[in-house]
């Protein structure tokens, strides 16, 4: 029987609630779970009909797609399990949906829905309102799949056209209409490897073996580009200039003896090697960092995409060692303008439209919200950035920072937190959410160009509760009982992947693989007919996977029952060296491990001289404009590049866990901080502080100093804020564009040359990284002619460090009336792209360090974008203070434009009382700084060069303009 | 949702009361719930002195254990995104301890204990209706991270929770945190006066040193009568949007960088601290 309930606020009218019920129940159960769903101060319920609805003419029910993950579904179904007593195998399914009340025409309710939901995950509903009732017609968005054939042999026996189609687009389905599945992102070499080492078994591969291959392979999984050759780079850009970074900052500190991180030891514990970066907190815990990104997902739907990357890269910490807890949560977005208003298709048939670049924020934003608020991890640190052309994707970087003891108890003494190894006889174990067809092909859709073929299926929408308490059992719980042996995330490739890589670590005598078997039909499903190959590759959320020894499933079982966590045996660990997948006792897959991870041909990869620069556009109008120097820069800080974004900082919980010290926002004019700290452990006085940046605008112009600049922003945004470049480590994320083009290609490798000198230069490891190669879009405008956008190359540094002590933490803003302003650091005319100095700004760091240490400074900003005059306007509209500077800034030749706007880097704006200014000069000695002025209470921001007066402002108007974005921007969230 | 039965026959208060000098504290946990850990944090920081340590229990081992409750003194619903607030926050976790711990409920608040929800524990606790009124969608819809200044009611003061507090500030991080009163039971200095339990305003939201450090308004989400926090059971049972437990050290407070030469300790840590002192009499 199919019932609904409608649950409707008592005093706003123009929504309700809906739930539709498929079910057994009696209405007089459905009536008590109608009252359990309702509050009656609030809210009142109607069953099937609803009625009294006043003043409206059509409603819009907004449900989602069939098999569309709903999380309210999901507890509603708990709320009636538990009130109602239901079995697992009663059947009671319920599908939830919001009912929007409109007056007008039906054309209006038309347009109005059009801007309630996403076609590709929701259905929208439009029905009269007649004599003040509506009648909701009682069909369930039920998921139902063909009859199809399990398992499908593929000949690639054939020409290479339909290799390259079988890799571009997909094997051929079986059905009537064949139609291809969707990409594996396998090109022609690829293809014929895997042609020739069946040819040698002397049989077809099944499409479940061929899809495995396509995932393990994948450019995500892979990372192809930075793993092979490049031009002379004979190990590749990873294994040469991260990683190579890595090991010789790390033979540097070790040379040095063992000594604690502060005093220049080695902080690095697990680095390259686990789902992300761990380094050492003190002496009892490490702390570790991952940065991931979720761009194709967000740009079809913005808040599916964004809460599953911010869940999944919860995840990578649950899954690093054997479990840490997330403390920490980073963003950042990368929009179109948000004004945008022309529309763009991914079909010529001007059909499959892309969202607008203000719905992909609204989407978004709402994403990092929910997933972050939702799971109890404060969101702490976080940029937005705009240019047209993240238009055609949209770049989201979603960060964890986790927390995990060095050691962890085990029978008869302890183990390392960080180690782990599945055994040959161990249970493979999954846990968490169910497996359906979302996230279908989502790896190796996002290694290819987002244009029409791009899979719906590919969407997902994350689950934060689902996964609070699959986390807080393994993490709170199980690992620190000893429960298991190993445990991985599944992410990108679902199953295939995690358990080959868990097979992988199997500890085995030399010459030895380990292996796996599984039996797919024991993987529990969200609804019947999922073929072997979809459960096998499906990016389904919120699952993760375990090796359980035999002997401890029981007590395992038994927890994971007790916390409302699903736990399945699909199969055990094995010493084969093959990966072997059973369904319903047949053999659908047996893959030798060695050729699953190894077989992969190299491919030298060239590159050709860079695109020849552009150059970015002067940022200033010649001559000041209309103005003068006070217009620019008060539209410099109007600049969404440059002004604050409370909209977003304000409704991330970041005092969760009760661990902020430095906040996203900043004092009495809430300015938004460049680094932020925090207390993972409540009873210790040590912080850990985060930063990032990231430059694509000096792409343009040259990629090398662009990364060059992006390190050392990040950098100085931790020194500045009290952190020490000894317990400082850094990750990378490359966000690069059509990266089959050898002069996209020639830009990567400047970049990574950058980062190699940067970090080595700072003595600052990379810990992790990520890539994502393809960021391109490809589709038409609206009169049907083509289009291509591709992202500048983006490269984003995050930078983690531990602080001694907490107390000493320095806030950007000016504090006090007549405190002394300096800058410190070199100012040169840099208003294209500026080149670091690594060797002075070491030593500006250095010394930057020990004046905060010595509690001698009141205030610190990294001068960044717009240079030192936002720097200075930033400082005064956080403490709500004026200022009077002179900037006589050596050289003298410099003109007045590059005094206030040059960018510079290597540049901290301070402010010291004048009890501390003495102390302070003498540790400066030997450093480029110059003393600039006062902090003034009158409000008053008077910047003169000579007797020339460059600005005259207040810090009242400076205030509004610099939030003014951030309240606009709030109307549309 | 149905009302809760809290018709256990009442025994004399005097005779009940045992002589209990430590209390023993259950944080509830599980289903979403958060911010239990920072909340035995601060319970056994209160109570360091006398080797306090809270006890972090998930509703399932309570139901499969409900005896277990009688052997507390303070209950603890903490922060949290319980059921991720479908449906409406804190419905379902009221749901679940309702069909199984109802009468333990009955039992534990009919001792002289104490209880606090403090944020999704206090949405919680209005759902469970062991205290009046409801919170609905703050009035901008959004969902709001900030510090807000309190006032504590001269007739709330004299709880145990409160003692001692005059005005306190503390954050706020909720999206569902707009006080609506229950029309039957009007607010006044002593919000719902003649029904068995006396409930009176234990917070309201003032313009003070916060708001006018950042220029912030003073009633963050709407809530009638700048309503916060309320009490029932004469002052034992507490619930509240803002988060004290968050508040435990002074650096956690905006203000701080402005003048650091201030004690270490927050205003928070007393409301943990006055409960623990309860049982020392």
């Amino acid at each position: 029987m199919i019932s609904r309930i409608y649950v409707s606020p008592k005093k706003v009218s123009s929504r309700a609630d809906s739930y539709l019920i498929d079910s057994k129940l009696s209405r007089h159960k459905i009536e008590q779970l109608a009252q359990a769903l309702t509050n009656p101060i609030l809210e009142s319920f109607c069953i099937d009909k609803l009625s009294n609805i006043k003043d409206f003419s059509y409603a819009i029910e907004i449900g989602f797609l069939p098999g569309v993950t709903d999380n309210v579904g999901h507890t509603v179904k708990e709320i009636a399990s538990d009130l109602l007593h239901l079995k697992k195998s009663d059947n009671f399914a319920v599908y939830t949906s919001k009912i929007f009340f409109v007056s007008g025409t039906k054309e209006h309710a038309q347009k109005i829905a059009l801007t309630l939901y996403n076609p590709l995950i929701e259905r929208a509903k439009i029905v009269p309102v007649k004599n003040k009732k509506i009648h909701l017609k009682a069909e369930i968005p039920k998921v139902v799949l063909k009859k199809r054939k399990p398992v499908i042999n593929v000949d690639l026996e054939v020409s290479e056209e339909e290799l390259i189609k079988i890799g571009k687009e997909g094997i051929l389905d079986n059905g009537k209409e064949q139609k291809r599945r969707g990409p594996l992102a396998l090109d022609l070499p690829s293809m014929q490897t895997i042609a020739e080492h069946f040819r040698k078994l002397k049989r077809d591969p099944t499409d479940i073996e061929l899809e495995s291959l396509a995932q393990t392979w994948s450019e995500h999984c892979k990372h192809t580009i930075f793993a092979n050759p490049i031009d002379d780079i004979k190990d590749g850009l990873y294994k040469t200039y991260i990683k190579g970074a890595t090991n010789l900052i790390r033979a540097k500190k070790q040379k040095k003896g063992r000594l604690a991180p502060s005093k220049g030891g080695d902080f690095c514990v697990s680095v390259f090697s686990d789902n992300a970066g761990g380094i050492i907190f003190d002496e009892n815990y490490l702390i570790i960092h991952k940065v991931e990104t979720h761009n194709s997902p967000s740009a079809l739907d913005p808040f599916g995409g964004a809460i599953t990357g911010i869940v999944g890269v919860n995840r990578d910490t649950i899954g690093f060692g054997l479990g840490a807890k997330p403390v920490a949560n980073t963003y950042g977005f990368c929009f179109g303008n948000p004004n945008e208003t022309k529309p763009l298709f991914r079909n010529k048939d001007l059909k499959n439209e892309m969202l607008l670049p203000v719905r992909i924020m609204q989407g978004v934003i709402k994403g990092i919200n929910v997933g972050g608020n939702c799971s109890g991890i404060p969101t702490l640190s976080g940029f937005i950035k705009f240019d047209d052309r993240y238009r055609g994707k949209p770049l989201v970087f979603a960060g964890t920072v986790g927390l995990i003891p060095r050691n962890l108890p085990a029978s008869g003494g302890i183990r390392r937190s960080y180690e782990k190894k599945a055994r040959a006889g161990d249970y493979i174990v999954i846990v968490g959410g169910r497996v359906g067809l979302d996230g279908i092909h989502g790896a190796t859709f996002s290694s290819v160009t987002l244009d029409s073929n791009s899979p719906a299926a590919a969407v997902q929408i994350g689950d934060p509760i689902t996964q609070k308490k699959l986390s807080d059992a393994i993490v709170k719980e199980a690992r620190d009982k000893n429960l298991y042996n190993s445990i991985t995330d599944n992410g990108a490739g679902g199953i295939s992947c995690s358990v080959a890589e868990m097979a992988k670590e199997v500890c085995l005598p030399a010459g030895r693989q380990g292996g796996a078997k599984i039996s797919l039909e024991k993987v529990p499903l969200k609804y019947p007919g999922l073929q072997p190959w979809e459960i096998w590759i499906s990016e389904s959320q919120e699952r993760m996977t375990l090796a359980v020894p035999k002997q401890k499933w029981k007590t395992f079982q038994k927890l994971m029952e007790s916390r409302g966590v699903e736990a399945t045996v699909i199969g055990e660990f094995t010493n084969s060296g093959k990966i072997v997948v059973e369904y319903g006792n047949k053999k659908v897959m047996d893959l030798d491990m060695e050729f699953l991870h190894d077989g992969l041909p190299k491919q030298q990869l060239f590159t050709s001289p860079q695109p020849s620069p552009k150059g970015r556009e002067n940022p200033l109008p010649s001559g000041g404009g209309r103005g003068g120097l006070n217009g620019i820069l008060e539209n410099l800080l109007a600049d969404k590049n440059i002004s604050g974004f409370s909209f977003i900082s304000e409704q991330y919980d970041h005092e969760v866990q009760a661990s902020s010290v430095l906040k996203p926002l900043s004092g009495p004019g809430r300015i938004n901080t460049d680094a932020q700290v925090f207390r993972p452990v409540l009873n210790s006085n040590k912080g850990v502080v985060l930063s990032s940046a990231t430059y694509p605008f000096y792409g343009d112009i040259s990629t090398y100093h662009m990364a060059a600049c992006a390190l050392d922003t990040a950098i100085r945004n931790i020194v500045a804020a009290g952190g020490t470049l000894s317990h400082l480590a850094i990750l990378d994320n490359f966000c690069w564009c059509s990266s089959d083009d050898p002069r996209r290609l020639g830009q990567l490798v400047e970049t990574v040359k950058a980062c190699y000198d940067s970090a080595v230069a700072y003595g600052t490891p990379f810990i992790s990284g990520k890539d994502s190669m393809f960021n391109d879009f490809k589709g038409y405008d609206e009169k049907g002619n083509p289009v291509s956008i591709s992202i500048p190359p983006t490269l984003l540094i995050s930078a983690i460090g531990v602080m001694p002590n907490l107390y000493k933490t320095v806030s950007p803003e000016f504090k006090k009336d007549g405190d002394i302003i300096y800058l410190l650091g070199e100012t040169n005319d840099e208003q294209g792209v500026p080149k670091v100095n690594l060797e002075k700004n070491l030593k500006t760091y250095l010394a930057l360090e020990k004046t905060i240490q010595k509690e001698l400074v009141a205030s610190s900003i990294s001068v960044t974008s717009g240079g030192l005059a936002i720097a200075v306007a930033k400082a005064c509209v956080g403490g709500m203070l004026g200022c009077n500077i002179s900037t006589q800034i050596a050289p003298k030749a410099l003109s007045v434009d590059a005094k206030l706007f040059s960018e510079s880097q290597g540049r901290i704006l301070v402010s010291v009382a004048p009890k501390n200014i003495k102390q302070f000069e003498k540790i400066m000695k030997g450093i480029s700084f110059t003393k600039l002025g006062k902090v003034e209470k009158s409000g008053k921001i008077i910047i003169t060069d000579g007797s020339l007066k460059l600005i005259d402002t207040n810090v009242k108007k400076l205030h509004k303009i610099y939030h003014s974005f951030s309240e606009k921007m709030r109307k549309h969230i | 949702m149905r009302p809760l039965d809290l018709s256990l026959k009442k025994r004399n208060m005097k005779n009940n009361k045992l002589k209990i000098t430590n209390p023993k504290i259950i944080i509830m946990s599980g289903y979403g719930l958060n911010c239990e850990e920072e909340t035995k944090f601060a319970f056994d920081s209160a109570g360091a002195k006398e080797n306090i340590v809270a006890d972090i229990v998930h509703i399932n081992d309570l139901i499969a254990k409900p005896k277990m409750l009688s052997q507390y003194q303070i209950l603890v619903f903490p922060g949290g995104f319980s059921y991720g607030d479908d449906t409406g926050s804190g419905k379902a976790y009221a749901n679940k301890f309702k069909n199984h711990l109802a009468k333990e409920l009955a039992e534990f608040l009919s001792r002289d204990t104490l209880a606090i929800g403090i944020c999704n524990g206090f949405q919680i606790m209005t759902n469970l209706g062991i205290l009046p009124g409801a919170l609905a969608q703050n009035k901008n819809g959004q969902y709001i991270d900030r510090w807000v200044d309190l006032e504590i009611p001269a007739s709330a003061q004299a709880s145990a929770w409160l003692r001692g507090i005059k005005k306190i500030s503390l954050p706020i991080a909720h999206g569902e945190g707009r006080y609506v009163i229950d029309p039957k039971r009007k607010p006044s200095a002593s919000y719902g006066a003649g029904k068995k339990e006396t409930s009176v305003i234990a917070f309201k939201y003032v313009k003070g040193k916060i708001c006018k450090f950042q220029n912030l308004e003073e009633n963050p989400n709407g809530s009638d009568f700048g309503i916060a926090g309320v009490l029932a059971y004469n002052g034992r049972v507490l619930g509240l949007m803002p988060h004290p437990e968050r508040g435990m050290f002074s650096f956690q407070n905006p203000t701080w960088y402005q003048n650091k030469k201030v004690p270490k300790q927050g205003a928070g840590f007393q409301v943990f601290k006055n409960a623990i002192n309860y049982f020392k009499k």
